[in-house]
């Protein structure tokens, strides 16, 4: 019996919030949108291709806000990281385009990080600044052009690929979160972000490297954000400077209706999931009910100040 | 027999400013020494110099009989030195096992993942063995009283304490009854056989937990008795420095 509630409890089932407004959202659709195709199964897979980057930036948020920083500047790396990747692969094998991605990301994480974890710089203001700094380089990479990716391996790895009947897209969302999880309930890493987040002078007092947590957060956010250019420019087939300009609202509220707080110390990423996927189905039935562009944002932007208003005083407590 | 502390000329200075000079002091396995003296009297510098936050400009530590140096916290927690803050250093939103293995996370092979199984039932033996009440290792520390979070953080230096702990005004943020959970907690480590060294602002409590007294004021060391051959009275005129009254 205290196995089985401590099992419950590590799959975070004790933040409701998030698993009432998925279901409520999911049912009000299907019911609403019945007629116009919401539950066909090509229409939830598609839910979940198309939140697949934002899914796995929320891990990378996860850990930033559970170690009492936050990430603003991930949807610029997105663009960063795709062109980069794209331009590698112009002349090269596909592996000079993952590396180029997947590099761009750590490397910009990590800068990110040195200034927040040893310059001890706020990394909101931190991030707010590398945000215009790489949209503005992602901007003059490709003098704004776009770049095209027709490397036929990468598309399918990264984009419209199968792997035993299941789209390579919802592999990576499926692995990312469950290494995400593991890393977070099961390590002494995870332990260590969250102490971290909750109290940073206990952690130290501990023997616990605050600044070497604050850089691998920090840098892990880099790293899935360059993870998420490669999935944008796997699935696009081509690379833009506006690839994840939207993201970041997105993404954050995904994160924190999943339960994360935003002072550090706490958050789930099986909520961030189900978070990022309850933004997919807002997304794609606010755009089956026809509703236009203007009225899809202003709906979109009152559910998720109603959900995150939720999810904070349930995480307040 | 040999001390397990053993402090010898102790001289602290930052700058041009000494906070702390000619501190000699011995504690013995089994024995609760109170540090007592005015705000700013260098109790807290000693603290820090014995669990290796400062290091002393001169002067010798030894432990065991053996002189060492530490170079950080860590250095001197390796060393079985563990402090209690006043303001608990716990985690509040971790559950109280987490804060029991805080920075010394216990992981099972083949993978290095958490151990929380064997965490959780050694932080449970560990509380009833203090008789620290909690609802279960798995509670939130946030949940807690202020009582049982001391607990916790004693609960924790105990575990990890070979030799000596540290006390840094364990009972200012509590209530009466919560002290006295605390008090009969702390006076219980003697079996453990440790040596502890504790600040209190309260001489009442000091007179209840300790066995010797040391005094400061104003960086210097006073005078040590034992709590048995003194009163009162002696100890607050040490502390003032007004001997005539």
């Amino acid at each position: 019996m205290t196995k089985a509630i401590n099992t419950i409890r590590s799959l975070d089932l004790q933040r409701s919030v998030i698993y009432f407004g998925f279901l409520g959202i999911f049912l009000f659709f299907a019911i609403t949108l019945h007629d116009d195709g919401f539950l066909t199964s090509r229409n939830l897979t598609n839910i979940v291709l198309q939140t697949a980057p934002a899914t796995i930036m929320a891990i990378g948020l996860v850990f930033a806000l559970s170690a009492g920083e936050i990430d603003l500047s991930f949807g610029s790396v997105v663009a960063v990281a795709a062109l980069s990747a794209a331009i590698a692969m112009q002349n090269g094998p596909i592996i000079y385009g993952v590396m180029a991605g997947l590099g761009a990301g750590i490397v910009i994480g990590a800068f990110n990080g040195v200034l927040v974890a040893y310059l001890r710089l706020p990394s909101f203001l931190v991030t707010l600044a590398t945000m215009g700094l790489f949209a503005g380089i992602a901007r003059t990479m490709t003098d704004l052009r776009s770049i095209p990716v027709l490397n036929d391996t990468f598309t399918g790895i990264f984009g419209s690929g199968k792997l035993f009947g299941v789209p390579s897209l919802v592999i990576w969302t499926i692995v990312a979160v469950a290494i995400g999880h593991i890393i977070y309930r099961n390590t002494r890493f995870g332990a260590h972000v969250l102490a971290v987040g909750d109290n940073a002078r206990a952690a130290q007092v501990s023997g616990i490297k605050v600044p070497h947590v604050r850089l691998m957060v920090l840098t892990l956010c880099g790293a899935t954000a360059g993870l998420a250019g490669l999935l944008y420019a796997g699935r696009l087939q081509a690379a833009k400077y506006t690839l994840g300009e939207s993201d970041l609202m997105t993404v954050i509220a995904a994160v924190i209706v999943g339960g994360t707080a935003l002072n550090g110390g706490k958050g789930s990423i099986i909520g961030a999931l189900l978070g990022s996927l309850m933004m997919g189905m807002l997304n794609n039935g606010l755009i089956l009910m026809g509703l236009q562009v203007s009225d899809q944002m202003i709906v979109r932007g009152l559910i998720i100040l109603l959900a995150v208003a939720i999810s904070l005083r349930e995480t307040r407590r | 027999m040999t001390p397990t502390l053993s402090l010898k000329d102790i001289r602290k200075s930052f700058g041009g400013v000494t906070a702390i000079q000619n501190f000699s002091l011995d504690l013995y396995p089994g024995e609760i020494v109170a540090l007592v003296g005015d705000n700013g009297a260098g109790k807290s510098t000693l603290i820090k110099i014995v669990s290796g936050v400062h290091r002393p400009t001169s002067g010798d530590i030894a432990l065991d009989g053996t002189s060492v140096s530490f170079s950080d916290a860590s250095a001197a927690r390796s060393h079985g030195i563990e402090v209690v803050y006043q303001d608990l250093a716990l985690a509040d939103e971790q559950p109280v096992y987490m804060n029991m293995f805080l920075g010394r996370e216990l992981t099972r092979k083949p993978f290095g993942l958490l151990d929380n199984t064997r965490m959780r039932t050694e932080t449970q033996s560990l509380v009833d063995q203090l008789d620290v009440r909690i609802p279960s290792a798995t509670s939130t520390i946030r949940d807690l009283s202020g009582g049982q979070r001391q607990g916790i953080a004693i609960a924790r230096a105990t575990h990890w304490a070979s030799k000596l702990i540290l006390l840094d005004e364990p009972t200012a943020a509590l209530g009466v009854a919560e002290t006295a959970k605390v008090e009969e907690l702390v006076a219980s480590l003697k079996e453990r056989n440790l040596a502890i060294l504790i600040i209190s602002h309260s001489l009442d409590q000091v007179f209840r937990l300790s066995d010797r007294i040391c005094v400061l004021r104003r960086g210097e060391q006073v005078g040590v008795r034992k709590t048995a051959e003194t009163d009162k009275n002696e100890i607050i005129a040490m502390i003032t420095g007004v001997h005539d009254q």
